[in-house]
């Protein structure tokens, strides 16, 4: 079982809420058995939607399906005495522990980096914050829109004067993905050597690392990046747009020449295929090995009038006038059998029912026996060669439905130590 | 006591490009790996050829675009088009762990560089692929960028106002996700090689990645059967909710309140106004209901601050608010300068520039930069001599034929003007 999967055999204690599940979930896609450790009570992530059949019931968020999937669940009160010696008899075999509480948190309870390196010299600490375990910012109350805007993100979407953040939240995800990567050089490390690390994850710097060139245009150039509505720009100008309105719904796609094999061919056959229809005859013949994109872009940026911007005004012009004659499927159809550089804007659904996703065989059926259904969900975004193909562990854990698992088949307490316990707080 | 990088001894033969695939194996060259980059004048990076320039003057090793995912490798020209350099090619593979590629799918084939034939090299290679779509399935052809993946797979759908159009991903967003997946699963197929003796094909598509960010949402359309829609910056638990314009041009602070607790301190902030307490907004259903309403009054006050000064009222009484940062509010915020997220390296024909920190540190092999991005077959003297053996005269042959490509190989229209 363990030669099964990349992290076979390994165990996380996963003690983050919201800020952080993301982390483990992707330890638990590589196979690790990660134990999602939760208030008495359950974790707050359970009360966030959307919900199975809109039912608002920490048992049926499908934020914690996605955030707690592969996990086994038990509770724990780490605010109590017992609770802490509980913990440190967990993370004595432990080869992970991800956190997610407020810097100090977890060093205020004796159970600091230091304190769990005495006890198992080999474990990684992960702490996923929203700026990191130092600095002025860390006391700061965040939510997903105010971390993407301090991380830069909200001001390089949507309009000039409008900046917008995606409609699902990103921010922890992000810090996420990075505890994950960072966990895992750390392993690979404590594979060579025996020595475990701290990791410590700010999901700003995340952000920051997701805006691309952003950064470097201030750096180098000072220019600024703002959203520009459906188009591409910079200084709040668009330089060219790119997702226009067609028959039944919206396509994207960009114009592009010059010493790029694959624009030329792309923009020579959507004018060939418009010329069908009789739209763009006037540049039927146009040289696109001509056409200097990045000259013509950065004089529209400067509001400069050159050939180049008059081309793309032309072909704006035009896609707006052609493309709504035709379906998403029409376009699609024509940019894939004649390779433009077009594609239509897909929503849930159209995800969804995407025959390219079916044929690589993405989705994956996960077993809820208590809701007595299964549920499609997500798969891991790589094939791995070698092993078998990728199946989800279990569905998200119930609260506490692995506490006389862990408790009592692994750490051997009683039935009646079982009940103290619950009595007294502590699990 | 000063420790060995993670990754020293890890040996990588990076024929990717563009985002994805460089960004992974730049992660593993600023952990210690020795990582070549295998490039070509005749079709360099399209980064290479992308904004921001120096000086606004373009030169393919002028762009920061170009420069940005590249740390730390040694850059080495070779035209894989031509028998010598797939030869070439072939060696790097055998003197790789690691073997890294970003093409359309079929292109390494072309070359006989593809995981098969490279499995034959060295048999226990660990190979990566990434695209778009992934290597097979009726789409796998379509080329192109993040944006069009993010398009296809469901952010631009999610990006706008619910009465306007979607809107494109500037930053293709997806590059941002898929090589922490990718490299993290590379990692651990490193360790399964040391445990088994057995090498990997990673097969990804950026587009899955993606679509692993929106899992709460594709499960409300699996179960219930909803399609979410874009929705501004509104958020169905919290009100008020948004980004908001502040004192100066093009300054907005993000708010979020989400609790009676938080409502009143943002009240107390705001000097508890006699609008407040009218019922229409003394709850959470009220706010909610009279949203529009709501945001409008809010940016009627904070349009009269700065934004650091809504964020630092805000903060104070317990509310979650942020100025909406501009890329040059990153270069001076000073979280970010404490956390030294920015680092200055000295190109040599760029000079100085930053370069982004990971999100991760680690507490005793922290990431280290020590080399800034080659230019175009920058290492090249180091690569063919040192690490493949070629004498000089063998070497200047390989130039003489065009096997070793340089900046008088670099297409016409690229060139420095």
């Amino acid at each position: 079982m363990k030669e099964q999967t990349l992290l076979g055999g390994y165990r996380v204690l996963d003690l983050t809420d919201e800020r952080g599940l993301m982390c483990g979930k992707i330890l638990g896609d590589l196979g690790a058995d990660v134990i999602q450790i939760e208030p008495p009570g359950g974790s707050s992530a359970r009360n966030i939607g959307p919900f199975y059949h809109d039912i608002p019931d920490p048992e049926k968020s499908l934020y914690w399906f996605w955030t707690a999937l592969h996990k086994r669940g038990i509770t724990l009160n780490l605010e109590t005495a017992d609770g802490r010696e509980v913990f440190k008899r967990l993370a004595k075999s432990a080869d992970f522990v991800i956190e997610s509480f407020e810097p100090g948190y977890m060093a205020s309870l004796g159970l600091g980096y230091e304190e769990l390196e005495r006890i198992n010299p080999r474990i990684i600490m992960t702490s996923i914050t929203p700026f990191g375990q130092t600095g002025p910012y860390v006391r700061y109350k965040t939510t997903d829109i105010v971390g993407v805007s301090l991380g830069g993100m909200s001001r390089i979407y949507g309009e000039p004067d409008r900046p917008v953040r995606i409609s699902a939240p990103q921010f922890y995800f992000q810090g996420g993905v990075h505890g994950a990567l960072g966990s895992a050089m750390a392993h690979y490390y404590r594979e060579m050597t025996g020595e475990g690390q701290y990791v410590d994850v700010s999901c700003q710097q995340a952000v920051v690392d997701a805006l691309m060139i952003a950064s470097e245009m201030w750096d180098i150039l000072k220019m600024t990046t703002t959203g520009v509505g459906p188009g591409l720009g910079f200084m709040g100008r668009m330089m060219v747009k790119l997702i226009y309105p067609c028959k039944d719904g919206y396509v994207f796609t960009l114009i592009g020449g010059g010493a790029q094999a694959g624009f030329v061919t792309s923009s020579k056959a959507l004018v060939e295929m418009a010329n069908r229809d009789g739209y763009f005859l006037d540049i039927k013949d146009f040289d696109w090995t001509t056409y200097d994109f990045m000259s013509a872009a950065m004089a529209k940026v400067l509001g400069q009038e050159t050939e180049g911007t008059k081309l793309i005004d032309r072909m704006q012009e035009g896609l707006d006038e052609f493309l709504p004659t035709k379906s998403k499927q029409e376009l699609f159809d024509a940019a894939l059998e004649k390779a433009i550089l077009l594609i239509p804007i897909g929503d849930p659904k159209d995800v969804v029912e995407s025959p390219q996703l079916a044929a690589r065989e993405f989705w994956v059926q996960v077993e809820h026996p208590e809701l007595g259904e299964t549920l499609t969900y997500p798969g891991y975004p790589i094939k791995i060669g070698g092993i078998p193909p990728y199946k989800p562990q279990r569905r998200a854990p119930l609260i506490g439905e692995h506490n006389e698992d862990i408790y009592m088949k692994e750490l051997g307490f009683s039935k009646e130590e079982l009940a103290i316990h619950k009595n007294d707080g502590v699990i | 006591m000063q420790r060995k990088q993670v990754l020293e001894g890890i040996k990588v033969a990076d024929f990717s490009w563009v985002a994805v695939g460089p960004q992974v194996a730049r992660e593993l060259a600023e952990h210690g790996a020795t990582v070549i980059r295998i490039e070509c004048h005749r079709f360099p990076d399209t980064l290479r050829t992308a904004m921001p320039m120096k000086d606004f003057k373009s030169g393919i090793d002028r762009s920061a675009f170009g420069t940005c995912f590249n740390t730390n490798k040694y850059g080495l020209s070779v035209d894989l088009n031509t028998p010598k350099g797939q030869e070439i090619a072939k060696k790097l593979v055998a003197w790789a762990d690691v073997v890294t590629e970003s093409m359309v799918p079929g292109t390494m084939a072309k070359w006989g560089l593809d995981y098969e034939s490279c499995k034959k090299i060295k048999p226990d290679i660990i190979y990566y692929s990434t695209c778009q779509m992934g290597q097979k399935g009726p789409y796998a052809q379509f080329g192109g960028y993040g944006m069009f993946g993010t398009a296809y797979g469901g952010y631009s759908h999610l990006l706008g106002w619910p009465d306007g159009s979607p809107l494109p991903l500037f930053n293709n967003y997806s590059d941002f996700i898929a090589p922490w997946y990718l490299c993290t699963t590379l990692i651990l197929a490193l360790l399964h090689r040391r445990k088994t003796g057995k090498g990997m094909y990673l097969d990804q598509s950026q587009v899955e990645a993606g679509i692993n960010f929106l899992g709460p949402v594709m499960l409300d359309y699996t179960v219930n059967r909803r399609i979410a829609n874009r929705m501004g910056n509104r958020d169905p638990y919290m009100a008020p909710h948004g980004i908001y314009p502040c004192q100066g041009d093009g300054r907005f602070v993000a708010i979020a309140v989400s609790t009676d607790e938080e409502w009143d301190g943002f009240c107390r902030v705001i000097s508890n106004p006699a609008w407040a307490k009218d019922p229409k907004f003394s709850t959470f259903l009220g706010r909610k209901q009279n949203e529009d309403e709501l945001d409008r009054l809010v940016a009627e006050w904070t349009k009269d601050y700065s934004a650091e000064q809504v964020m630092d009222m805000m903060q104070k009484a317990g509310v979650a608010a942020g100025v909406v940062e501009t890329t040059e509010d990153l270069f001076n915020d000073p979280q970010l300068k404490h956390r030294e997220h920015f680092r200055f390296l000295e190109h040599q024909v760029i000079g100085s520039h930053a370069y982004n920190a990971p999100a991760y540190r680690l507490s005793k092999t922290p990431n280290h930069i020590w080399k800034a991005a080659p230019c175009l077959g920058e290492d090249n003297e180091y690569v063919y001599k040192e690490i493949l053996g070629y004498t000089d005269d063998e070497i200047a042959d390989m130039l003489v034929d065009g096997v070793i490509t340089t900046d008088s190989d670099v297409p016409e229209v690229l060139r420095e003007k």
